[in-house]
């Protein structure tokens, strides 16, 4: 116990209590600087009316298309058609494909700006193949905006179900897509009977990760479009950084906190449940 | 057993992926060693080598002072979550006391918990002890949020270290003391230097707590130096690359000399038993 006792203290003070106090914090009626009033369930209920507060949950939804379901689904693909064969070179593939999980997002964000800007890269591309009509100004264009953020996500996050999809592919044992393959089984029958269960445990895990990095998302938000247009883009972490100490409304954004909180867990426990119940 | 063609496309597909994910690296490395005054602000092509363009982030941008900033405190947190997490998860691992259980799973909540449930009040407290824009705003939460990964992360070491050792260390008089310091951890050697590695990672790449933690320019980190330098020089593409690649660097050089264990720590790190 002594041993654990350092640790405890630290994490105590820095990270149990605060929690505490976002969970009061919350239903309080709050600007951080004059007395705070009672508010109960006001600044949940408000999650739930106010279009302004409900809107970054949405848009949070859709961008776990992005940041989960989207790379998921790539990986899935791609370690179904990389682990029919022994690839060379493979440390170096898997090396390049994770590197955008290293790199600060605040330096994603500063290069994906440079390509999604109205001179940028892919406005210069899609110019190049002819269709100049489609280029816009992504980050800057209110139906556009979610999406292009959401395709940073998929970017960053493809690498690290790939990577994640390869490694649990090599421990499928071979015989098994022998077996299938003599009972005639195509590369679509032998994905679906022999890869994807094989896979199903990294398959939550790579769930829970982007699902996690995907709502947890504040950085990259910050630095490409700070919520904006309008706030098309605004999400529950940017929106909890932005109440709190952008426009005094700090019992909204510990409510905010709170609900997101709740949405990762319950989120997790779902992709838990789900991996489990197909197991029995 | 496996055609021609198949091999052909798997290579082509592989060769895709890895073009996708680095044309922003390749771009922000190229548009860093571009011209300065080019007005564009997607990626430009060098014409040479501009070195100067890392020299002038480095003083106009004032990226020395945040470097020295983020050395400190990755240095600090990591030496900190170190020294705490090995005590703790083997207090937690190796050892049996009634709400050892308990206890652990109180520090794995913190792999899932955001940031964003614990940063309003982290900030109204530290503002009443006075330390905020000061190194301890940086290094405290940080440190307290590294210890979710490293107590989980030793903790499993502990677990699976062998039995026999421990207790062969035991029977010629070490003391739990003894047999952590002498035994364990030199055996832990792997283990250990992947959670550095990780939360050396971390703490280098934070961005949100910093930015709320510190107002002043003399206490800012590098993520954060490099978004107000956006702020300002927005339309300076050259400047922002070269000081992105400032801050990259320190941790794609330790990425790429370490990356299976890295991907592996990161992998099975930030996920639940």
């Amino acid at each position: 116990m002594l041993y654990v006792l350092p640790a405890l203290v630290l994490y105590t003070l820095f990270l149990l209590i605060p929690l505490g106090q976002t969970v009061w914090l919350s239903f309080l009626d709050w600007d951080g600087l004059t007395v705070a009033t009672w508010a109960g369930l006001d600044n949940y209920r408000e999650l739930f009316t106010d279009p302004a507060l409900r809107a970054p949950f949405v848009h949070a939804l859709v961008l776990l298309l992005f940041y989960a379901a989207l790379p998921v689904a790539i990986g899935l693909l791609l370690a179904a058609a990389l682990s029919r064969f022994r690839v060379r070179g493979m440390t170096f593939f898997r090396t390049v494909l994770f590197l955008p999980q290293v790199l600060a997002m605040v330096v994603v964000g500063v290069a994906w700006r440079s390509i999604l800007a109205p001179d940028g890269l892919l406005n210069d591309v899609l110019h190049a193949v002819g269709a100049g009509g489609l280029a816009r100004s992504w980050l800057g264009d209110y139906t556009w905006a979610l999406p292009a953020v959401g395709i940073v996500g998929t970017w960053v996050e493809t690498g690290l179900c790939l990577v994640l999809f390869l490694a649990g592919a090599q421990r499928i044992p071979r015989e098994l897509y022998e077996a299938a393959r003599m009972d005639g089984a195509g590369a679509v029958r032998e994905f679906f009977t022999v890869t994807l269960p094989g896979l199903r445990g990294e398959v939550a895990v790579a769930l829970t990760l982007t699902i996690v990095a995907g709502l947890r998302n504040f950085d990259l938000i910050y630095i490409t479009t700070s919520g904006g247009p309008g706030n098309a883009t605004s999400v529950p972490a940017f929106e909890v950084y932005r109440r709190a100490f952008e426009v005094n409304e700090v019992g909204a954004a510990a409510a905010m906190g709170v609900g997101l909180t709740v949405m990762i867990f319950v989120l997790t426990v779902v992709v838990a449940r789900l991996v489990e119940g197909r197991k029995s | 057993m496996i055609s021609r063609t198949e091999r052909l496309l798997t290579y082509g597909i592989l060769a895709l992926f890895t073009v996708i994910s680095l044309t922003p690296v390749v771009g922000i490395l190229s548009s860093a060693f571009g011209k300065r005054s080019s007005l564009e602000s997607g990626f430009s092509l060098p014409d040479g080598l501009n070195w100067g363009n890392f020299s002038e982030a480095w003083t106009r941008g004032h990226f020395g002072t945040y470097m020295t900033n983020s050395v400190l405190v990755a240095v600090a947190v990591v030496a900190v979550t170190t020294v705490l997490a090995v005590l703790a998860a083997y207090g937690l691992g190796a050892m049996r006391f009634p709400g050892s259980d308990l206890l652990f799973y109180l520090f794995v909540l913190g792999l899932t918990l955001p940031q964003e449930a614990v940063l309003v009040p982290l900030y109204f407290d530290l503002r009443y002890w006075e330390l905020t824009d000061t190194y301890w705003a940086l290094i405290l939460p940080q440190t307290a949020q590294s210890l979710a990964f490293g107590v989980f992360w030793m903790r499993t070491y502990f677990r699976n270290s062998s039995r026999a050792v421990v207790e062969a260390a035991r029977i010629d008089g070490a003391s739990s003391w003894t047999v952590l310091w002498r035994v364990l951890l030199p055996m832990g050697r792997p283990a250990l230097s992947t959670m550095v590695v990780i939360v050396f990672m971390w703490t280098w790449n934070e961005f949100l707590m910093a930015l709320v933690m510190v107002s002043d320019e003399a206490h800012r980190t590098v993520p954060l130096g490099l978004a107000f330098f956006q702020g300002q020089h927005s339309s300076d593409t050259a400047l922002l690359a070269a000081a992105s690649v400032l801050i990259a660097l320190p941790v794609v050089i330790v990425y790429i000399a370490l990356q299976r264990r890295f991907i592996e720590g990161m992998l099975t790190g930030s996920t639940k038993e």
